[in-house]
């Protein structure tokens, strides 16, 4: 823990990075995607930079007859293949030597009790000071018996003066009553303050920026209402399909995968009125209140859509439909695209609707926020002069490159008055983020901090259970499901609840 | 692509840029500032390399003033514009010739990107004795000199620190975040009081000092200085009451991180390439007051002669740990004073060529 009193820290040293403490990382579900992608990469590019402590080390637990060389040589692989920062021998030969590997099952109380040892080993080899952080990428079936285990290991229990973290992946349960359940079965052992939720699409990055952009400019708020903002559109389009990951997804579907987490957190972050201050604490408050304001719409057949995408050509390869995936039921309902027209009762957006979509195999990969705005009251130009011009709009991407775009009406060069909407771009790739940390280099960095970061707590969770749960119902008592094309943007239906509303989506 | 004018004038520099913007389609949007930097011929090529690599990170109009036979007759402005081929962001190469390499900031003036910070970065020996002062300095926000490449290193650091105005840095500063950081990270865990320390590395090493009198300020202790072999820095000791917390780098890439009653952990601790300085220099703008402290202190002790008796007095740290170092740290000091002496009179030649140039 950061001892407050440190006279080597100064807040006027902006120089000084902040180093995370001695600690053991354990990591369950070592051989899953996410971590040879993401996490085994972003630890070695933390060591890279200098954020971790001497003596760190990494303990890999699965299911495998691995020797610690083996993983090893699996994170090795996964460090070459996807760090973000150049590779180096030194920084990777102190990491790896704190690498160590425990195999067993979940339910194997043997495994912890060798788990509970090597941590111990580490403390007095490493220094580790009895710090440990559980990173759990394992699948929510599984979260009661590890969570189970680490308690009767003795893994749980905190020493004076030492820490336990735990961190849980989205999903957050399958609705309002599960994350309740799961919730509680992490809750019996590890306490609120120390449960790390993790969305990794809303890196604080992303959080960061939107909050600077509202809040550290004057130029933007005064239109940030009902007066001038028209509606909102929250996209999350992929282009890939489901993958490998039919097991997780099928029965989950798009709006318990994306629209409950990542695009309400979106909204609440465009949404929320100014915190008092940016800590987690204030930030959380506000984020709760607009959430709590959102109104799900009564006629949910008109505002409403979903789909299931079909087999067809994307980006220049033909793909499967999703019912021919492997591992999905021919009859499967899942859906993989879901729109939702959603309004918020406060006086900043009374009569502004959010329109929020997300889906699998569409044209192009892209996360965005677009405040629309309204046409202007009076164009004093003739009407040919404007047939081309739209709404303005105020975007912010959030990936896959980050930053603003402005579109506004111009004149074209040229004798005749003719307005035609432009862009004006500007990306943070291309101004400041090179190096522009990944967002699990900084989750993970908050983690081991223990900086209670800007990220979901349970209320949370509940309030945006509380928004979709009515939904899913709603779709579950209906048959029928739009099919629509791989490649394309998505059902008809979708478009349709736009144009009931005089409308269009934003082309992705 | 390439553009060389010669004989051309800042007029015609701003048209080449613009019409090769256009002609590119933009790139130059989203450029955060203008890095000038200071510097011959035979540095050039070093420093333009590094400032590229930092546009990456900050996408930048890069000036570089080149002064070409300052004693000539005739004024003369070459320039050679690069855009688009090894990043973002413009590079522009200035060679003066004659009289004009004397009012080097008439030509760099209008090539500034409107409305956005400017940095003047001096990479080579030639250090300005008050940078804010320097024609090129006065013109920017962020003043970065390197004072380890001049040839009277620890002179012209105490001089820098005199004529110290918000916004100046050094190098040798910037190369001690990974140290101090390390450092930090280390008190942050529970430790018994430190009573004392000391810095270990190669002599003449201007980085070592400014670490020693960061290290005095902060934790109000003395602190006494080693030579050692080098490279750089090699070793910190704080002393404690229970022990001491040593952290120890022979060889300029991994550290030995030791505490009392704990097993030794190492970590990589590199030095680090001029690029990756510079971009940490660019990502902060605002006044380095932390800097300036442990600058003045340095330059204070270095006059003082007696060095560190300023630390001696410091309220927290009279103790008789003070005084036990005392005679040690006198001996640095002697060294200290003694090469000062010898280097004064090549210090002064260097610092009137600087500004000759500039």
């Amino acid at each position: 823990m950061t001892d407050p009193a440190n006279p080597l820290r100064d807040p006027r040293d902006k120089r000084l990075p902040r180093v995370a403490g001695p600690c053991v990382l354990v990591l369950f579900g070592v051989t899953g995607d996410l971590s040879r992608k993401k996490l085994l990469p972003a630890i070695y590019d933390l060591a890279n930079r200098g954020l971790l402590p001497p003596g760190f080390s990494l303990v890999g637990f699965a299911r495998r007859d691995w020797a610690h060389e083996d993983f090893r040589q699996i994170a090795y692989d996964a460090v070459k293949a996807h760090a973000r920062t150049p590779f180096r021998e030194d920084v990777w030969t102190h990491l790896s030597e704190g690498m160590h590997f425990v195999p067993g099952e979940f339910g194997d109380p043997g495994a912890f009790d060798a788990l509970s040892m090597a941590v111990k080993e580490l403390d007095e080899s490493r220094g580790t000071g009895g710090n440990y952080a559980f990173y759990l990428s394992i699948p929510p079936k599984a979260f009661p018996l590890v969570v189970e285990q680490l308690q009767r290991s003795g893994l749980a229990e905190r020493e004076e003066g030492s820490w336990r973290r735990v961190v849980i992946e989205k999903p957050f349960g399958r609705d309002l009553r599960t994350a309740k359940e799961l919730n509680d079965t992490v809750h019996r052992v590890f306490p609120e303050e120390s449960i790390f939720r993790i969305d990794h699409y809303l890196g604080k990055e992303t959080v960061q920026n939107i909050l600077a952009l509202r809040f550290a400019n004057s130029m933007f708020e005064p239109i940030w209402n009902r007066s001038f903002v028209d509606h909102v559109q929250i996209t999350m389009a992929e282009d890939i399909g489901i993958g490998g990951r039919a097991g997780y997804y099928d029965g989950i579907g798009a709006a318990r995968d994306v629209i409950q987490n990542h695009l309400l957190q979106l909204l609440a972050l465009t949404a929320m009125e100014e915190p008092t201050s940016f800590s987690a604490e204030a930030v959380r408050a506000e984020k709760a209140k607009i959430l709590s304001a959102v109104r799900v719409p009564g006629d949910l057949s008109a505002s409403t859509a979903r789909g299931q995408y079909a087999a067809g050509w994307q980006g220049g390869v033909n793909v499967r439909g999703y019912l021919e995936e492997d591992g999905i039921p021919a009859h499967s309902r899942t859906e993989t695209y879901a729109a939702v027209k959603l309004q918020i009762d406060n006086r900043r957006w009374a009569g502004v609707p959010f329109y929020l979509r997300t889906g699998k195999r569409l044209s192009r990969r892209v996360t965005e926020v677009a405040m629309v705005f309204q046409q202007a009251p009076h164009l004093p130009f003739s009407e040919t002069d404007t047939e081309e011009l739209g709404q303005n709009a105020l975007v912010m991407r959030v990936q896959p490159d980050e930053g603003i775009t402005v579109r506004f009406g111009s004149k074209v060069p040229g004798t005749s008055m003719e307005i035609r909407d432009v862009n004006m771009d500007f990306a943070y790739g291309e101004s400041f983020t090179e190096t522009s940390p990944e967002a699990y280099e900084r989750l993970l960095l908050d983690v081991l901090i223990g900086d209670p970061p800007l990220f979901p707590r349970q209320e949370e969770v509940e309030l945006s259970w509380e928004i979709l749960d009515p939904i899913e119902e709603f779709w579950a008592s209906r048959g029928g499901l739009d099919q629509y094309k791989s490649g394309g943007y998505g059902p008809d239906s979708a478009d349709e609840l736009m144009a009931r509303d005089g409308r269009t989506w934003r082309r992705l | 692509m390439n553009i060389d004018l010669t004989g051309t004038t800042t007029r015609q520099i701003q048209d080449a840029l613009t019409q090769s913007r256009h002609l590119m389609g933009g790139p130059a949007v989203g450029m955060v500032l203008t890095l000038i930097i200071v510097t011959d011929e035979s540095a050039q090529y070093d420093a333009v390399r590094a400032a590229t690599e930092a546009a990456r990170e900050h996408p930048c109009r890069v000036l570089t003033v080149i002064s070409r036979d300052p004693r000539g007759g005739t004024s003369r402005l070459d320039a050679e514009i690069r855009m688009g081929e090894t990043g973002p962001g413009e590079t522009v190469l200035l060679r003066m010739y004659g009289p004009l390499a004397e009012h080097a900031d008439s030509v760099v003036v209008p090539l500034l990107m409107p409305d956005t910070p400017v940095v003047t970065w001096w990479p080579g020996g030639k250090v300005p004795k008050a940078p804010a002062q320097d024609s090129l300095g006065r013109l920017a926000q962020r003043r970065v000199t390197d004072s380890y490449a001049a040839r009277d290193r620890l002179g012209t650091l105490a001089q820098l620190a005199d004529g110290y105005r918000p916004g100046d840095t050094d190098f040798t500063w910037t190369r001690l975040t990974s140290w101090r950081s390390l450092l930090a990270a280390a008190l942050d865990q529970d430790h018994e009081d430190i009573v004392s320390g000391q810095v270990a590395a190669e002599p003449d090493s201007p980085s070592a000092e400014l670490l020693a009198a960061w290290l005095s300020i902060r934790l109000g202790v003395p602190m006494s200085r080693a030579v050692s072999e080098g490279p750089g820095i090699t070793g910190v000791t704080l002393t404690t009451t229970a022990g001491d917390i040593v952290v120890h780098r022979p060889d300029g890439r991994v550290a030995t991180l030791c505490r009392p009653g704990q097993p030794d952990r190492q970590v990589a601790l590199m030095r680090r390439p001029m690029a990756e300085l510079l971009a940490e220099e660019l990502r902060r703008l605002d006044p380095d007051e932390v800097y300036r402290e442990a600058a003045a202190r340095f330059a204070k002790d270095l006059a003082g002669g007696t060095t560190r008796e300023g630390v001696a007095s410091d309220p927290v740290s009279a103790t008789a740990e003070a005084a036990k170092t005392g005679p040690a740290k006198r001996e640095v000091a002697d060294r200290e004073a003694a090469d000062d002496a010898s280097a004064t009179g090549d210090d002064g030649e260097g610092a009137a060529g600087g500004s000759e140039k500039a």
